[in-house]
């Protein structure tokens, strides 16, 4: 058992967010949860009160371009009291070629990515920090940790969210506020639907509870699984001279 | 499930008697308003754990239901539980056990989903009790591949309810299952095992326990001939009431890493365990054991199916009606046992007669033998085209989830609603299976 009765999830149609929330469900938690598709986000709320959720609240909005963070956390506010548990679990997997060529795409695409966390973040962590506790809980990506030519927007997104929070891990840490950058690997979701499984693929509910005990034991920065810490410190530690050559 | 991540795509799913293999696209929805019914024609799987043909379409694509796995409502008070029908029974077990509801009807693997097992109109060891699994479903809804969407009960649409129940997965894609489970105040049973030395005996067994016991079921050692043919050890349980509703544990690490070379399982080592198995000291009385053991023994190991190397196995299981029992039952086993092929996975169960609302349900009153026979080509296929031919002199049946060969003249004797069932399947559906039983040759 955990202590996080009150959760918002942003992206919570998600694969990853579903499998994380009933974790939580079961254990009878107040759920807020935030989706673009309100038929698929009853669906879920129907599935986690199905599941033990004591309450479950939803709220259709998109983030791609979205800026209504007050209003967002106003309402999340008045329906769960408090926040014990934010996870941020939208995202997209932009294609890399129509990111070269379309100027526009490219930046909705880092805005749904990056600029809507940050966003999130900066109105959600300040309510945090008032209340003086709680878990702000992040999906970036092994991704963010070097720029490779097949999918680098995607990666500047992510790796621009784990430098934000890592920033903000900085400025809360002693003022009761955890701030965990969950860095999953290859995750069989819809998102990776077109991709050839390897070895290294996990299923979502893997990634649920590496997050649920990284939530637990209050960690920091996490590798999911975590035998991707290693690959990363490998391909971090590759010189860029011979790093620029490789196709990655 | 068998589906291999590692494979290429154009082999990305074998049924889990490896003999039949899908090489065409494999769908994988997640949305109940997303699924995708392709024109070119398709065939839903859940778990991929049928033997043979029933869950492979090598006409079309594959749409598989795993992704469909959320709760729509659970009243802990009635303990119906309305689900999409990718659950699996085995996480349908961990949110539904601490409760007390436990499935009213369960298969020998809790690694199927519901769909497939409403589709398969799976039974268990309870069946002279309970029926089949389709007797406890209350509702589904069927969507079809023209986008209409069945609500389907005994009262609505009556016809595809009971075409759908055990009707393969051809009516259409399963959508949602509401099932009625059944109230348990222990996760444990209190179970006895008695050793039986013919196949008398063991219908006496079977006869006297049915009236007090709600499991009964008897592995059969079919490497046995001679004055031992029919021996086995039959096992009986009843739920216990201690109200310790502890859950299964997660799939541990035992799994079987590759294919094992094909004479793995060779004769005189499974006449070995068959002999050491029936001889096992069992003592007498009571033993609790918990439910996963009891009615999953199996899923301890993951891929078991791969013991039996790289061309697989059958399974073939018949019922056939009680009285002839005693001629058709002692013959497969004899000829098996003659031939080396018998298997130390060998069950013997007499079923009931409470009648399942499925037109093509298998379950029918009888006794039920269910062997898995090593894939020795032709030797095998001939051995149970002679059996096929038994059971249709007897009017018995042959269990097409575990198929993978049968003749469609077997086929249609077996089942002679066969012709309903075609008139109401959706018409981009088909299975490697139906394409060998319905079309004319």
């Amino acid at each position: 058992m955990s202590n996080i009765k009150h959760v918002i999830v942003i992206g919570a149609t998600s694969t990853i967010a579903q499998a994380t929330s009933r974790l939580y469900a079961s254990e009878g938690s107040s759920f807020y949860l935030v989706g673009r598709n309100s038929a698929r986000l009853a669906a879920v709320a129907d599935d986690l009160r199905a599941r033990g959720a004591r309450q479950c609240d939803v709220h259709a909005a998109d983030m791609n371009g979205f800026r209504e963070f007050e209003g967002l956390l106003e309402s999340a506010r008045k329906r769960l009291g408090q926040i014990d548990l934010l996870l941020i679990a939208h995202g997209t997997l932009p294609d890399q070629k129509r990111c070269q060529s379309n100027v526009d795409y490219a930046i909705a695409e880092f805005d749904t990515n990056a600029i809507s966390i940050m966003g999130l973040l900066t109105v959600f962590a300040n309510a945090m920090e008032e209340q003086g506790r709680g878990t702000i809980t992040v999906i970036s990506s092994v991704a963010g940790d070097r720029g490779r030519q097949s999918n680098y927007l995607y990666g500047a997104a992510k790796g621009a969210v784990s430098i934000f929070l890592q920033g903000l891990r900085n400025r809360l840490a002693g003022k009761g506020v955890q701030v965990i950058t969950i860095k999953p690997g290859f995750v069989d979701t819809p998102m990776t639907r077109d991709f050839r499984k390897g070895l290294l693929w996990v299923g979502p509910d893997v990634i649920a509870r590496g997050i649920y005990g990284a939530v637990n034991k209050g960690k920091d920065v996490v590798y999911l699984p975590w035998f991707w810490w290693g690959i990363m410190l490998i391909i971090r530690s590759i010189p860029e001279f011979i790093f620029k050559r490789m196709k990655l | 499930m068998s589906l291999d991540k590692t494979k290429s795509r154009s082999c990305l799913f074998e049924s889990w008697g490896r003999g039949c293999q899908h090489n065409g696209h494999l769908h994988r929805p997640v949305w109940r308003d997303a699924i995708a019914t392709p024109q070119a024609g398709w065939l839903v799987v859940g778990q991929g754990r049928s033997y043979g043909d029933v869950c492979i379409n090598n006409d079309g694509d594959l749409v598989c239901s795993e992704g469909l796995d959320r709760l729509s409502q659970f009243d802990h008070a009635s303990g119906v539980i309305c689900a999409e029908a990718g659950l699996t029974l085995d996480n349908l077990l961990r949110l539904t056990i601490p409760h007390g509801w436990f499935l009213p009807v369960t298969p020998g693997t809790k690694y199927v989903s519901l769909g497939g097992a409403l589709a398969n109109d799976v039974h268990g060891k309870n069946h002279h009790r309970a029926g089949t699994f389709g007797c406890h479903v209350r509702r589904f809804e069927l969507l079809r591949s023209d986008g209409t969407r069945l609500q389907c009960s005994p009262n609505e649409n009556k016809d595809y309810y009971s075409a759908t129940i055990g009707g393969l997965g051809l009516t259409g894609f399963i959508t949602w299952i509401e099932l009625q489970l059944m109230p348990v105040s222990s996760s444990w049973l209190e179970s006895e095992s008695l050793r039986f030395n013919c196949l008398e005996e063991f219908l006496d067994i079977s006869r006297q326990s049915d009236r007090d016991w709600t499991y009964t079921v008897a592995w059969v050692d079919s490497l046995a001939r001679g004055r031992q043919l029919g021996r086995g050890v039959f096992f009986r349980a009843n739920h216990m009431d201690d109200g310790d509703c502890r859950l299964h544990g997660r799939p541990g690490f035992l799994r079987v890493p590759f294919d094992m070379p094909g004479f793995t399982l060779n004769a005189p080592g499974m006449r070995a365990f068959s002999s050491m198995y029936f001889n096992l000291p069992r003592g007498s009385g009571l033993k609790p054991v918990h439910y996963d053991p009891f009615f999953y023994p199996l899923d301890v190991v993951a891929n078991w199916n791969r013991l039996y190397g790289k061309r697989g196995f059958f399974q073939y299981q018949c019922v056939v009606p009680y009285e002839s029992a005693d001629v058709v039952i002692p013959y497969i086993l004899e000829m098996s046992a003659r031939q080396d092929q018998g298997s130390f996975l060998s069950v013997l169960k007499v079923f009931g007669n409470l009648p399942s609302p499925g037109l093509l349900s298998f379950p029918r009153k009888g006794v039920t033998i269910a062997l898995d026979l090593r894939n020795l080509g032709d030797a095998t296929l001939n051995m149970m085209q002679q059996f096929d031919e038994e059971v249709m002199a007897v009017g018995g049946a042959v269990y097409p989830a575990k198929d993978a060969r049968m003749s469609a003249r077997a086929f249609r004797q077996f089942f002679p609603q066969w012709q309903t069932l075609e008139v109401l399947r959706d018409p981009q559906v088909m299975s490697g299976f139906w394409k060998r039983v319905s079309c004319d040759e």
